[in-house]
């Protein structure tokens, strides 16, 4: 299946943005450590934006300016929503009050506790009633939103936005599911190459195990494993270089995807 | 549990299990399985909140010094939420594609279509889709914090209906290819999907996003209203989701089309209500019943569908199945069977 990346946005430790990122991607700057910056969503209105937690902003974020990039109006747009866990924080801090005797939540709580919250105040920001698909899969949450939005673009032919996104529990549950760091990327994919088309991108779904491409950035080796939507980095690297290339993503046990990569001129 | 599978162990996989072991499902899989190659079938599953009551029970035995989680707690297997994808996978031998859809109570409605596009891109000849909830802390208390919990047995489109039942359940279909299907063979006709870009915990009031979703449906089905012949509404007894409904459906079919809500027999199946109600939607067009409300008992004078209180026999075609969701998230199915 083939589709055309014609937006990238990127929120991660030390990678405030696409554009401000590729440099260091593409092997030209060197990476240097730093937290993940969210800045507060103006696409909110202000009475959700006080209501989301920093996962949901995460995915906000890095949706906006793939859109941005693209040139496409987010109203009309078909999402894919992908995430190991959701609002991970948000969890945790209602397993306490469930834990508490009076088991008292709030709804504010209880209606961000679902999966598809990201995908719930994006389309409340954008007004965007298109179809929306919120999944999960993960360490290989990526390649599945990946595999699910290339059979969309590949179906019906619309422009699909990826928002790949995975925030770290707190304790006590970070002990048992580690994420390291606070991640989101977002591709604008269309079926038609365009003059805002970085690169084709020939997906395919491969039974059999193989040995997952690796960022070839020194110091985001670790993040590119341990994080599931940082799994996109190798992918992320050729895009940033320019680079024709090859790169496998894990999937569910014994499989993987294999994408090729051809930037556009 | 299986032997092998244990680490899977819990209220939201063993209910899973129950219902992989009946009506023949898992020896239809096999079949497929020698048919298409393991590697050839994707498992597409919904499911709201997964195993997440393992969780909620353990937070109650942290160490009180540490806050650590006991240690026979397992974190994979259970509460993540791909786990019931995973499992059934492994219980059924699959190599396919694979995912969790978590949109609330559209989840297992959603995975049709997530399926229907997997095979026609030809990733997939066949799909396990399904979904399954249980029963646990997170949703009793999270309805009971919007005061959507109905006090008694829950009764859709009633004057006085005051919320939902919230029930559990599994439920699981295998689709194939089309090219196959013989005479009687359940088909899905069509998938509509849409989202109210409202608000978090309520629907659209004009049922806005609803429209979008059975509208998709139906054109996905190449059908006009009239080929409907009874509508399986989400009907979840709450004030604001009959209402809007009622309106998108009037809107759409007038006043004449058959529907009603099946959910004063089965309570809210959550993430396992759009697979629960495509099955009733398939039973209704086998049986050539049209499900009365189970509890409704005096219709909502505002509501104006031809909603049905009593079972009725009729010859029914084709059905449409409603699945909506919070964040609102909004999915229709068009379901029928082979001339």
């Amino acid at each position: 299946m083939r589709a055309y990346v014609e937006g990238v946005g990127l929120c991660g430790p030390g990678l405030g943005g696409w554009e401000a990122s590729r440099a260091l991607l593409a092997g030209d700057a060197p990476y240097q450590p730093g937290p993940t910056a969210v800045a507060a969503s103006e696409l909110l209105p202000a009475a959700e934006r006080r209501r989301v937690g920093m996962p949901v902003k995460l995915a906000l974020a890095a949706g906006r300016e793939a859109l941005a990039a693209a040139a496409r109006d987010a109203a009309g747009m078909a999402t894919v929503f992908a995430s190991s866990s959701g609002d991970c924080d948000n969890v945790h801090h209602m397993l306490e009050a469930l834990a508490a005797p009076e088991r008292q939540i709030s709804p504010t709580r209880f209606h961000n506790s679902v999966h598809n919250a990201a995908a719930g105040y994006w389309s409340i920001a954008t007004r965007c009633r298109a179809p929306s698909t919120s999944l999960a899969c993960r360490d290989a949450s990526f390649a599945a939103g990946l595999l699910e939005a290339a059979c969309q673009v590949a179906g019906d032919g619309a422009a699909v936005a990826l928002i790949a996104y995975d925030h770290p529990y707190p304790e006590p549950l970070h002990a048992v599911r580690t994420i390291p760091a606070a991640f989101g990327i977002a591709l604008v994919l269309a079926r038609d190459a365009t003059d805002r088309s970085i690169a084709a991108l020939d997906i395919a779904f491969v039974p059999g195990e193989t040995a997952a491409t690796p960022v070839a950035v020194p110091g985001l080796e670790a993040l590119g494993n341990d994080v599931p939507a940082a799994r996109s980095l190798p992918l992320l690297t050729l895009l940033a270089r320019g680079s024709p290339g090859t790169v496998d993503l894990e999937y569910v046990s014994g499989t993987h995807l294999r994408v090729v990569v051809a930037p556009c001129a | 549990m299986l032997p092998g599978l244990a680490a899977y162990d819990c209220r939201n996989n063993r209910l899973a299990q129950l219902g992989l072991e009946l009506d023949g499902f898992s020896g239809a899989v096999a079949a497929a399985v020698r048919r298409y190659g393991a590697e050839r079938i994707g498992v597409f599953m919904g499911t709201s909140t997964s195993g997440i009551l393992e969780t909620e029970l353990a937070y109650r035995r942290r160490d009180p010094r540490t806050g650590a989680l006991p240690g026979d707690y397992r974190y994979t297997g259970t509460h993540n939420t791909f786990s019931l994808a995973d499992f059934v996978r492994c219980y059924l031998g699959l190599r396919g594609p694979a995912f969790v859809v978590s949109s609330a109570c559209s989840s297992s409605a959603k995975v049709f279509g997530n399926a229907a596009r997997m095979i026609a891109a030809g990733i997939c000849d066949a799909a396990v889709v399904g979904g399954v909830d249980t029963l646990c802390l997170t949703t009793l208390h999270g309805f009971q914090s919007l005061e959507l919990t109905s006090r008694g047995p829950c009764r859709p489109f009633d004057e006085e209906r005051d919320g939902i039942s919230i029930g559990e359940g599994a439920g699981f279909a295998l689709i194939e290819r089309t090219a196959q299907a013989n005479a009687g063979r359940s088909l899905l006709l069509g998938v509509g999907e849409s989202c109210d870009a409202h608000h978090m915990s309520t629907p659209h009031p004009e049922g806005l996003g609803a429209k979008l979703a059975v509208q998709g449906a139906l054109d996905s089905a190449g059908l006009a209203p009239a080929d409907i012949d009874y509508i399986n509404l989400h009907g979840t007894a709450t004030r604001t989701n009959d209402a809007a409904e009622d309106r998108a459906v009037c809107e759409l079919f007038g006043t004449g089309t058959a529907c009603s809500s099946t959910k004063g027999a089965t309570g809210h199946l959550l993430g396992a209500a759009g697979i629960t109600e495509a099955v009733i939607s398939l039973i209704a067009i086998e049986q050539g019943l049209l499900p009365g409300s189970a509890n409704t008992r005096r219709l909502d004078p505002a509501l104006r569908s031809h909603y049905l209180l009593d079972n009725r026999e009729a010859r029914v075609r084709r059905v449409l199945t409603n699945s909506f969701g919070f964040g609102g998230t909004n999915c229709s199915l068009v379901l029928g069977t082979a001339d």
